[in-house]
């Protein structure tokens, strides 16, 4: 590939522009979906064009990238984001959360907390939270525009009538500043709680779908719910078997064809560090 | 007419309403008022206008001339396309109901029949679980479906129960007007007159003003107080239902009347 026939970061100026134009509206109007042009990139949709393409659009020659993929930092996803990044801007890349300057993610928050300056760019494939129960786009705008969020909560209802319990584990809805209800892409509810008044500046791209929103530091985020079947987040009874961790987000690994299993971090950085200190 | 507080005033006032396709008549200069606790029948045959003079009502169609007033809960009369989008689609939810002919435009079939029932409760607020559920099994037991049904979706349920679900999911807001679209159509006939036997009672209840679009007189005559013919979009007679089926005055009502199969 001839790099000099690339842009900066891939991406021409002006549709660099188009695109921070959408994401300085989207942190405008927290948890709202702005339409943006979303381009083709060198990559099928689904595999992250959404947050490659905002990525694209803040980067510059100093940041540090960390790229995760269910909070693995050597999975194909991430992997495959973080050498395109490395070739068509030549910055700097890490694992490590606390180094990082922007972390384009699918599917997990850190287990680090982050801090004020941080960028963190979530990979959305479907922003309406809506759109299980209601399929016509001009519906659910007019929904979010008249803040007529009842059906959010016909979904919950119908978890509870099933399942005994709100069974919705990833992608579950929040209220954002109490005005827009917001789909927080598929990260598992256990990091729902991560959102709330994060110092860090979070902006959601959906490429096929043409959407970018943002949620801007120190925004109120709040899980949806009701009042007797309050909202929890999941736990689990073992530690990480490799670090020993508790309270994080932990990923089940089939070991063999006769049972064996053991339950290890999903944030691959935080089980490293965690491993060192010991 | 804003200032207009009047307690024993009518619910719905509606002045010359028309509505054209084009150059086709939808219905034109219709003029009615309904008072509250009153049943109002539109009948007439296919393409009367009768469907197309109630979605104006409803605002599921803008008319092309007229007014609708509404008196608020509030003894306010406020014309309902003067109203914000959000205040309108608000009162939709709450102080009216629409019964579709079809439950399934009137229903979410995807979800379960609590929900169903629930949803509007929701929509105005409604966040405790235990109580959106007892009120969804209180509501399915007055429409006579078993409070055992309340998780299974509408599409396990046979027609005439879709349709009494439809209607309890409406009236789970207590609404004080309900418009209905030949609610009992597609029905066979011991279903139909269940239904409608269910419709008087929860009228008479809850003292609820409906207007009911239908072109089968029988229906008219049983649910009905009072009723409109409509024929190629204008109201040929008007009068209460007794005298207008025994005792009809136009030729069309007459030829109408004289058109009902004998068993």
């Amino acid at each position: 590939m001839n790099i000099a026939s690339y842009n900066f970061a891939y991406l021409d100026e002006q549709t660099k522009r188009m695109i921070r134009r959408a994401i300085l509206k989207a942190i405008a109007i927290p948890g709202y979906q702005v339409p943006f042009a979303s381009r083709e990139m060198p990559m099928p949709y689904g595999w992250g064009t959404g947050g490659v393409q905002v990525t694209a659009a803040i980067i510059g020659p100093n940041d540090v990238l960390k790229v995760i993929d269910q909070g693995a930092d050597d999975t194909t996803n991430a992997v495959s984001i973080r050498a395109f990044f490395q070739k068509v801007a030549n910055v700097a890349v890490t694992t490590k959360t606390g180094d990082a300057s922007i972390i384009q993610t699918r599917h997990r928050i850190p287990e680090k907390p982050l801090g004020q300056g941080q960028v963190l760019v979530y990979q959305v494939p479907i922003p309406e939270p809506l759109r299980f129960l209601e399929p016509r786009e001009t519906e659910t705008r007019k929904m979010h525009a008249l803040e007529e969020y009842g059906l959010m909560h016909v979904k919950l209802y119908e978890d509870i009538a099933r399942h005994g319990r709100i069974a919705t584990s990833y992608a579950y809805p929040v209220k954002v500043e109490g005005r827009y209800v917001m789909d927080p892409s598929p990260t598992p509810k256990f990091d729902n709680p991560k959102m709330h008044m994060s110092p860090a500046l979070q902006l959601f791209g959906a490429g096929r779908e043409k959407r970018i929103y943002a949620v801007p530091p120190f925004t109120d985020v709040v899980s949806l719910d009701f009042e007797d079947h309050p909202f929890e987040i999941q736990t689990f009874t073992e530690p990480c078997a490799l670090c020993g961790s508790t309270g994080v987000y932990l990923d089940e690994v089939i070991l063999d064809d006769r049972g064996g299993r053991m339950f290890v971090c999903s944030d691959t950085d935080h089980c490293e560090e965690c491993r060192d200190e010991h | 007419m804003s200032t207009d507080t009047i307690e024993d005033a009518p619910l719905l006032k509606v002045a010359g309403v028309s509505k054209f396709y084009g150059s086709r008549i939808g219905c034109e200069n219709v003029s009615f008022e309904l008072w509250p606790g009153e049943v109002l029948a539109i009948v007439g045959e296919s393409g009367s206008g009768k469907t197309t003079l109630l979605n104006c009502m409803a605002t599921r169609l803008n008319p092309s001339s007229g007014t609708v007033y509404y008196r608020m809960r509030d003894e306010t009369f406020r014309d309902i396309y003067r109203m914000g989008e959000a205040e309108r689609r608000l009162l939709m939810r709450t102080d009216w109901g629409f019964v579709h002919q079809n439950p399934a435009d009137g229903l979410r079939m995807t979800v379960s029949a609590g929900a169903n029932v629930g949803e509007r409760l929701m929509a105005v607020g409604e966040r405790h679980y235990g109580e959106i559920r007892a009120s969804a099994i209180d509501w399915l037991g007055r429409v006579e479906i078993a409070g055992d049904r309340v998780d299974d979706e509408p599409r396990a349920f046979s027609g005439g129960m879709r349709q009494r679900l439809q209607i309890a999911r409406n009236l789970v807001t207590r609404p004080r007007l309900i418009f209905m679209d030949e609610p009992t159509g597609g029905l066979d006939v011991s279903v139909q007159a269940r239904l409608l036997d269910l419709l008087r009672g929860l009228v008479g209840e809850l003292g609820l003003s409906a207007i009911v679009v239908t072109h089968d007189l029988a229906v008219a005559r049983l649910i009905s107080h009072r009723m409109m013919v409509m024929k190629d979009g204008r109201v040929v007679e008007h009068g209460l239902t007794d005298r207008v089926l025994d005792d009809p005055q136009a030729p069309y009502t007459q030829l109408l009347v004289s058109s009902i199969l004998q068993v």
